[in-house]
């Protein structure tokens, strides 16, 4: 069974309607231990950080999100989820999980694009994604595929070995995170498209670990 | 880069598509479920459903509509009319729409637009906007006037001061429509497209008049629009969303090609 962690953070239903759709069931849980015996994990969350860690540690999930990790359960961090699990971010000035070292930062406002164009935070709307090398989980995916993105702040990782995947927006960003079990992505894997529905299925049948 | 967005509108009254419509093959298509999956598979970036039903009764319709929809799409999907409450909102999302769109509701009382950023993020919340040009006044400064309930109601507002007020409320698009422009196929509002888009921070999605892919380059480059709202061009058969992207893709605007 994959749990979907349910903290107050926005609709999970489009992730778990995804999920059905390939064929696979779901549980949308606010219960830690569910999380804990579970087979794989999803980490979606849609708001800010401050009030998502705020919420994750009134329902003891940032503890079961450590252990299952610790556990080696394949484990797919999504938009806020994968803010979530850097170490901090400037939203809220919020202390956030850790399992990846580095911050959050927003987008500044004054970046620009062609022609000098101002563009827009959030950044919302389709972008496509350079991946530094292979990984189980972009198995199948084409190299010209676009992902659906929603977010006014990126993760800033320390060691570039955690960037799988880097996306262009006035400034180059990690669209993509790994370390073992654990992939994370800030678009919406369950709004892009055919593209985003294979890296659902291959979560659904990676086994955690890190070989391409 | 960010790709800029072509996004279908499909009308919706009583659970059908307003208008038959008629491809290539001349299939008349009048389940908006079958037509969103048809142009899912088309490469559509994102669709928006207008509902015109006008009895309260008949909304339900509408919900299970969208709940159909989101089992066989996985992109996003907006949907407007009738929203009137956070309670109207709320059906609307979890019966699986990305976003809602407030248009008249919000103008009568704008704090819906900061209640539904507020409960569901400002992502979820697009603030529709129908302009008709007026003529200058201290009113209306830039001489486009805010118009509810269909064009038929003019408003007192400045479409600038409008814009600016709803992104400041809290919501995270705007469709912007001009009444002057809609349904005429002669091209979009640029200069409006353009004063909108260039003052508010948030994504503008421009509305009425497309006619040809012409007019969608000219929208995205003068107008600065980040997505353009089409119903006829492709509706009607005139040329696919394929057809359509290409040609904005040979024009050297960035649109999603590979989906």
């Amino acid at each position: 069974m994959i749990a979907i962690i349910d903290y107050d953070a926005g609709n999970l239903t489009s992730v778990q309607r995804a999920l059905s759709h390939l064929g696979h069931d779901s549980v949308i849980t606010r219960d830690p231990d569910r999380v804990l015996a579970a087979e794989r994990v999803i980490f979606p969350g849609v708001g800010a950080a401050g009030k998502a860690m705020f919420d994750l540690k009134r329902l003891n999930m940032d503890k079961a999100i450590l252990a299952s990790y610790e556990a080696g359960k394949p484990i797919l961090g999504i938009c806020l989820g994968t803010q979530i699990i850097m170490e901090r971010s400037e939203e809220n000035d919020t202390t956030c999980i850790g399992l990846i070292k580095g911050d959050v930062r927003r987008f500044p406002d004054s970046l620009t694009g062609e022609e000098g164009r101002v563009l827009k935070v959030p950044h919302m709307g389709w972008n496509s994604i350079t991946l530094k090398r292979e990984h189980a989980l972009f198995r199948g995916v084409e190299r010209d595929s676009e992902f659906y993105f929603v977010h006014a702040y990126y993760a800033h990782p320390k060691d570039p070995a955690n960037i799988l995947g880097e996306t262009q927006y006035g400034l180059s960003f990690a669209s993509v995170l790994f370390t073992g079990n654990l992939v994370a992505v800030q678009f919406h894997p369950e709004k892009s498209g055919k593209p985003g529905l294979k890296i659902l299925s291959n979560f659904c049948c990676w086994e955690g670990r890190d070989d391409a | 880069m960010l790709s800029r967005r072509i996004i279908p509108c499909l009308d919706v009254r009583n659970g059908k598509l307003t208008k038959g419509v008629k491809f290539k093959g001349n299939v008349d298509i009048g389940d908006p479920v079958e037509m969103a999956s048809f142009y899912y598979d088309e490469g559509a970036d994102e669709l928006v459903f207008y509902d015109i039903t006008a009895s309260s009764e008949k909304r339900d319709i509408m919900i299970e509509t969208v709940r159909r929809v989101a089992e066989r799409i996985f992109i996003p999907f907006s949907v407007g009319g009738g929203i009137r409450t956070v309670e109207d909102m709320r059906r609307v999302l979890l019966a699986g729409a990305e976003k809602v769109s407030v248009n008249s509701a919000a103008i009568r009382d704008p704090s819906l637009i900061a209640k539904g950023a507020e409960a569901f993020g400002s992502q979820a919340i697009v603030l529709g906007m129908d302009v008709k040009r007026v003529p200058l006044s201290p009113k209306i400064p830039t001489g486009y006037e805010m118009v509810i309930d269909g064009g038929r109601t003019p408003t007192g507002l400045d479409a600038l001061w409008w814009a600016t007020e709803g992104a400041r409320l809290g919501a995270g698009e705007i469709c912007l429509n001009s009444i002057d422009a809609d349904g005429t196929k002669e091209g979009y509002e640029l200069n409006l497209t353009r004063l909108i888009a260039s003052h508010v921070h948030i994504p503008v999605i421009a509305s009425g008049g497309a006619g040809e892919a012409e007019h969608l380059v000219r929208v995205l480059e003068e107008g600065l629009a980040d997505a353009a709202l089409i119903a006829s061009i492709t509706h009607y058969g005139l040329m696919s969303i394929r057809d359509l992207k290409s040609y904005l893709h040979r024009r050297g605007i960035k649109v999603r090609m590979n989906w």
